[in-house]
């Protein structure tokens, strides 16, 4: 199992590498640079004169060679400081930390969410399979598949503000600070989120319940009179749980994305929101950084779902 | 044409798309049509929205650019069947005109990225080496952003518009297309006719083309057609974001964009319609996609959750 786990940190170093080329060509090269692009759209009501302009590049150390920025990113990323804002000088350190709390209780509110719901509604549904219970739970399933969480969002704050004149707070309160308001913010993107989640989960839970149900083994407990319960829990569930692990660790990058258009539809002040917040001004520095965090974010998710897999069925170990 | 021993279990559907056969094989489209009902009702919703985005123009009963300060936010009635927006426009012929926007990003990214992943996917299995290793590389960097964020980067360093979101949604469905390929190739390669038509002094890239892609079309197939759902999922994101359609095209997605903010009573129909018109898009893709997998090869399933 050491050996696995070593072997699979060292696999995610030239990718995490590759992560941050990626931003810091897709950030540069791409569309000139970011000075740039400020001025080119706020030409209407200002112009910077030529001295300005290499002021404004220097100052953010553009006239540099970009080997020589990409370096200088790197190490100030490794040192923990990711820099402020182009609009305001609150370091982007401290806006990750405090809204990034809030996020993360969605994400973690939707992922335990979408296993209270979508694992029973799975099992249920592949032990009574083509029953009406059945085709009612998968029709719900192939619906939040295609239903967008963010319109989900949109459409209970519009509930709530149209028949209870109420919509949740918009500002940003930590738990710590007051558990109740925090929670009413938090919920919703949650329930919007976790409902999707669910019913992917709820599907591969079905399939690999379904496939399993076949095997030889299942049919040699029934055989020799164990109990129906204990065979599913046991014998079928277990063996099936991996490619749960899988899909719920995969579907963990939808979730990541998908937090950044529910808070959005919920005016909730995460860090979705400050990422929508900066694709509008443009701000480089928290684009690219949040960008950087969210791939981390994937990268460890990934990581976590391998060594998970491997410490769930020995056999992956010792490939 | 049609290869009984393909590790795919590709029928007779694949090869009529191979671009030789010059009609489509009518056998093997009604017998996917009887043997799924529920696939051949979501193929008929997908014709439908389909017709409906080519004729908007004859369909719609307004001009999707004409602002009617007289009538702005009207509620559903006999003239505006789904209400007005702010600036007075009708929302049903929004709709029609947002979806045509929705099926030309989503079709477009999804034919591009497919064939991309496809040619990549075709080349990196069978040349392997290191060529093969740093294609792996480079789509594990690919696959290491969550989908949507990975388009939020690239639509917002391209800049906004059309052609922008095309290109960032078909590079998130490369690294997808490109491993199952790739793993399709890994196992067709190794088969007695590859090495026949190698034996015959047939080019590597005559056989990648002739005897190897071929047998990816089936897989590749399916994982269009689930991408279809997905690409119009991602481009309502995008939009409502604001980094993908820019008003005032009308797009599903920026439809729904800052509806909430602009007033204190938000008006419900300016919600609704939109998110019911993307969820039955996405509904009828993912249906069709479904059944097209478990009607071309029931073990494709497996083997598009594990790659």
């Amino acid at each position: 199992m050491q050996r696995y786990i070593l072997r699979r940190l060292l696999t995610a170093i030239p990718t995490i590498f590759g992560i941050t080329v990626l931003i810091f060509i897709a950030m540069r090269v791409l569309p000139g640079d970011p000075i740039a692009q400020i001025t080119s759209e706020s030409s209407g009501q200002y112009t910077l004169s030529a001295d300005e302009l290499a002021a404004a590049r220097a100052s953010l150390g553009l006239d540099r060679p970009l080997p020589q920025q990409y370096l200088a990113w790197m190490a100030d990323v490794f040192r923990g400081n990711l820099g402020h804002s182009f609009w305001n000088t609150e370091p982007i350190r401290a806006v990750v930390l405090r809204r990034g709390m809030i996020s993360l209780e969605i994400a973690i509110l939707a992922v335990a969410l979408s296993w209270l719901i979508g694992v029973p509604a799975g099992i249920i549904s592949a032990t009574r399979r083509n029953s009406w219970l059945d085709n009612v739970l998968r029709l719900f399933m192939a619906i939040f598949l295609a239903v967008p969480s963010f319109w989900i969002g949109l459409s209970a704050v519009l509930f709530l503000v149209l028949v209870f004149t109420w919509r949740p707070p918009l500002s940003l309160i930590q738990l710590w600070q007051d558990p109740v308001k925090n929670l009413q913010i938090v919920i919703g993107p949650s329930i919007a989120l976790g409902i999707g989640l669910a019913a992917g989960l709820a599907r591969m839970t079905r399939s690999t319940m379904l496939e399993v149900l076949h095997e030889d083994y299942v049919r040699t407990a029934r055989a020799k009179g164990v109990r129906e319960r204990i065979v599913l829990a046991r014998h079928v569930f277990r063996n099936a749980l991996l490619p749960i692990v899988t899909t719920s660790g995969a579907a963990m990058g939808g979730l990541i994305g998908g937090t950044v258009a529910t808070e959005t539809a919920f005016g909730v002040p995460g860090l979705g929101n400050y990422l929508v917040q900066a694709l509008s001004q443009r701000d480089w520095m928290v684009i690219q950084n949040l960008v950087l965090i969210y791939g981390l974010i994937f990268v460890a998710i990934n990581l976590i779902v391998d060594l998970s897999y491997a410490w769930i069925d020995p056999r992956i170990r010792y490939q | 044409m049609l290869r009984t021993d393909s590790p795919t279990g590709a029928v007779a559907v694949p090869t009529t798309l191979g671009g030789r056969a010059a009609r489509p094989n009518q056998a093997a489209i009604r017998r996917f049509l009887r043997s799924s009902p529920l696939g051949a009702a979501a193929a008929a919703l997908l014709l439908i929205i389909i017709f409906a985005a080519i004729f908007a123009k004859q369909l719609a009963p307004y001009d999707p650019y004409t602002n009617d300060y007289g009538a702005m936010r009207r509620a559903p009635t006999a003239a505006h069947r789904l209400g007005t927006d702010n600036l007075g426009r009708d929302v049903l012929t929004r709709i029609i005109y947002g979806l045509r926007i929705s099926l030309v990003v989503s079709i477009a990214s999804v034919v591009l990225g497919v064939s991309i992943g496809m040619c990549w996917g075709v080349t990196s299995g069978y040349i392997g080496g290191r060529y093969d290793m740093f294609s792996q590389r480079l789509i594990e960097v690919l696959t290491s952003f969550p989908t949507l964020i990975l388009a939020l980067l690239l639509s917002v360093s391209l800049g906004p518009g059309l052609r922008t979101v095309i290109i960032a949604l078909a590079i998130t469905q490369v690294p997808l297309a490109t491993r199952i390929t790739r793993s399709v190739v890994l196992s067709v390669k190794e088969l007695a006719f590859v090495e026949a038509a190698r034996c015959i002094g047939a080019t590597p890239a005559r056989i990648m083309w002739r005897q190897v892609a071929p047998q990816c079309l089936a897989p590749i197939l399916v994982i269009a057609t689930l991408n279809l759902g997905a690409a119009i999922f991602a481009e309502a994101a995008l939009s409502f974001l604001g980094v993908g359609i820019p008003p005032p095209t009308p797009s599903l997605g920026n439809m729904l964009g800052g509806v909430l903010a602009q007033s204190f009573k938000p008006p419900w129909w300016l919600v609704v319609f939109p998110g019911v018109m993307i969820a039955l898009a996405v509904l009828a893709a993912n249906l069709l996609g479904d059944a097209l997998r478990d009607f071309l090869d029931p073990k494709l399933g497996k083997q598009i959750r594990d790659v």
